[in-house]
């Protein structure tokens, strides 16, 4: 299936890791850290993908990127299904989706010039060469507000923030149409955060992007994006426009998370209702039975304990899987 | 809020941390001045390299040296310097009477130990308890801080324990001597957030019940405004704020303070509300710029902020800042 307002369909997507054991590497068991969930992109939109470590959140972007082998269930880009395409096909494709990650520290090779870092895709892909090829690296400089003179530096003589807008810069050198980024401001300083969180939406609305952005911050999540997806250990358990989730949040999970974020703004937070969650997040490897979130759910009932809510429809694409919402 | 006094438990009186480094003198606390009470919660906030956690490590004397030096300035807890102790006293006050939780359990905790051994450590050395009564004790504090099935667990290993629960444990250790301070350095910033709500809250009651003052270092300003009784802001070294929580969020006198709030974004703002920017990068330690630190950065900088060092004024009861822009411009 395929919509031409989407431009990524997620169906049925399943992500297993093996785990093994012993001399002979015997399987015994999965991780199953994406677990049958489905969504989409719209063109030009930004989807947040939020939930706390081990949600599944990173797998979920990586997946759509076909970065692991034994992905099961389908990803549409731009109508096309990526699971059937040829090794050669998708490394052509891939020029359309890039990935800008976390840590600016550890995704830049301390051994290679900024210039080149950014160019090296370029270079890759066969797109530019000679003078035309220093033009553009010069042109990504300044698109993500760095001097071009700066192009001989290496990444240890950046700054944190200016790393990340080194590594959004090398995202954009191949003119991708999506973007997933993972965690692109959580190891900054809250004032170079902002200034991060400016330049990617000034770039999506220059460049006609399309973003996936994973964060565990859901003040920041909100803030930039047009629908957020919750997820909690490998499904997603709420799916909505960005305002209505935090005006209007169903699932308990999503209520619960959404008060444990404090606002910065003392008179306003003491009027918040406080859910204090009990207990850390199950293993992945052997999820409770039914709905996932009931062993830490204060609302539970028997239902819940067997069998597994299916993202039902609520009315004005606000999804959510949970039994007790009628 | 818990119920503060007006008893001083500790005075920090213009701390001078410096660190000598082949970049030249780097004053990583310069000047510092300021006190919490009994019960109270103190918040010391600011970015990276602003000097919240250097200041934290002076008071116990912690910092390594070479290559740091407290060059100058008065600890006083209690009434007693502690720059005037030996190392011995020192000792008898760090992890007794003032404990610190720091923000990485993994590294905090010894991995080839059991938690057991861990917290009765230093309830054998600081409250001079024998095996048995400190077996008790633990299992006790273990429970203090929502760990379930404590007596079985007390003999596991840090690494059979996810990240929260090695925190609690923490916080359990950091407990153990009935602290009439406690330093908390980023304490849930690698955790999640319904775990840091479920610490924090762990915080907070054992305040109240126990009366013990606390000084909360973050970056996190949600978590201040949630957690804290009076703000300190931080920047390059200096202290640039202070005011009681509500008055400092309500009422921010400084440009960097403004800049800070103003880059937070909130859950309850507005979607695609843009974030307002503080331009530039926090400055390099071993060279600040002359005068004011901020001024590089500040909208607001007139010739005298390039000159003249701003110091601590009070604007309201209670409230300080240093800056030498009139109070009554300044945009919000």
């Amino acid at each position: 299936m395929s919509n031409g307002e989407h431009l990524i369909d997620v169906e049925n997507l399943y992500m297993h890791f093996p785990v093994t054991a012993g001399v002979l590497q015997k399987k015994i068991a999965d991780i199953k850290a994406v677990d049958g969930i489905s969504f989409y992109i719209k063109r030009g939109e930004t989807l947040g993908l939020v939930g706390e470590s081990g949600c599944g959140k990173t797998t979920t972007g990586r997946c759509i990127l076909q970065l692991y082998d034994g992905i099961r269930g389908d990803i549409f880009f731009d109508g096309v299904n990526l699971s059937q395409l040829k090794p050669e096909q998708m490394r052509r494709m891939r020029r359309n989706m890039q990935l800008i990650f976390q840590d600016p520290f550890a995704s830049l090779d301390p051994r290679m010039s900024a210039g080149d870092i950014i160019g090296e895709p370029i270079k890759v892909h066969n797109l530019a060469k000679g003078q035309e090829y220093r033009d553009q690296v010069a042109e990504l400089f300044r698109m993500v507000e760095l001097e071009p003179f700066m192009m001989d530096r290496f990444p240890h003589e950046f700054s944190g923030g200016q790393r990340q807008r080194i590594g959004i810069a090398r995202a954009l050198s191949v003119r991708p149409s999506f973007i997933v980024c993972d965690e692109p401001v959580s190891a900054l300083d809250v004032s170079i955060q902002a200034q991060i969180i400016t330049l990617l939406e000034r770039l999506r609305e220059e460049l006609s992007l399309t973003y996936l952005f994973i964060a565990h911050d859901l003040s920041v999540v909100r803030n930039i994006s047009d629908r957020v997806a919750v997820m909690y250990l490998g499904k997603i358990v709420e799916i909505t426009d960005s305002d209505e989730l935090y005006a209007n949040p169903l699932h308990p999970y999503t209520i619960a998370l959404l008060s444990a974020v404090p606002i910065p703004d003392p008179v306003v937070d003491r009027t918040r209702e406080r859910i204090i969650l009990t207990g850390d997040v199950p293993s992945p490897i052997m999820p409770p039975p039914g709905c996932n979130f009931h062993p830490r759910c204060q609302q539970a009932i028997d239902i819940c304990k067997t069998e597994l809510p299916e993202l039902r429809n609520m009315g004005g694409e606000h999804w959510v899987a949970c039994h007790l919402v009628k | 809020m818990a119920t503060t006094t007006d008893e001083v438990v500790l005075e920090v009186k213009d701390l001078q941390t410096y660190f000598y480094t082949q970049e030249g003198e780097v004053k990583a606390v310069d000047r510092l001045s300021y006190h919490v009470k009994r019960g109270e919660s103190v918040g010391l906030v600011g970015e990276s390299a602003c000097g919240k956690s250097v200041s934290a490590l002076s008071v116990l004397r912690l910092i390594p040296y070479p290559p740091g030096i407290i060059v100058g300035g008065q600890i006083i807890f209690r009434g007693q310097d502690l720059l005037q102790l030996s190392e011995e006293e020192m000792r008898g006050i760090r992890g007794n009477r003032i404990a610190m939780i720091f923000q990485e359990p993994t590294t905090s905790l010894n991995p080839v130990l059991t938690i057991r051994r861990q917290i009765s450590e230093s309830l054998e050395l600081h409250r001079g308890l024998d095996k048995e009564q400190s077996h008790q004790e633990t299992v006790r504090l273990l429970r203090l801080v929502g760990i379930s099935d404590a007596e079985r667990r007390a003999e596991a290993y840090p690494f059979q324990f996810s990240g929260g629960m090695q925190q609690r444990i923490m916080i359990a250790m950091a407990l153990s001597c009935d602290p009439e301070l406690l330093i908390a350095d980023e304490p849930t910033t690698s955790l999640d957030v319904t775990v840091q709500a479920q610490l924090l809250e762990i915080m907070a009651e054992l305040r109240e019940r126990l009366g013990t003052a606390v000084i909360l270092i973050t970056h996190n300003l949600g978590v201040v405004a949630r957690y804290v009784d009076r703000v300190n802001v931080m920047y390059a070294g200096r202290l640039v704020e202070t005011a009681p929580t509500d008055e400092l969020y309500g009422n921010p006198k400084h440009p960097y303070t403004i800049g800070l709030l103003a880059s937070v974004p909130r859950l309850d703002s507005e979607r695609k509300e843009s974030l307002r920017i503080i331009k530039g990068l926090p400055p390099n330690l071993s060279r600040l710029p002359g005068g004011c630190s901020f001024h590089p950065r500040c909208e607001y900088t007139f010739d005298r902020c390039r000159e003249e060092v701003p110091q601590l004024e009070e604007v309201a009861p209670g409230h300080f800042r240093s800056c030498f822009y009139d109070a009554d411009k300044l945009r919000k």
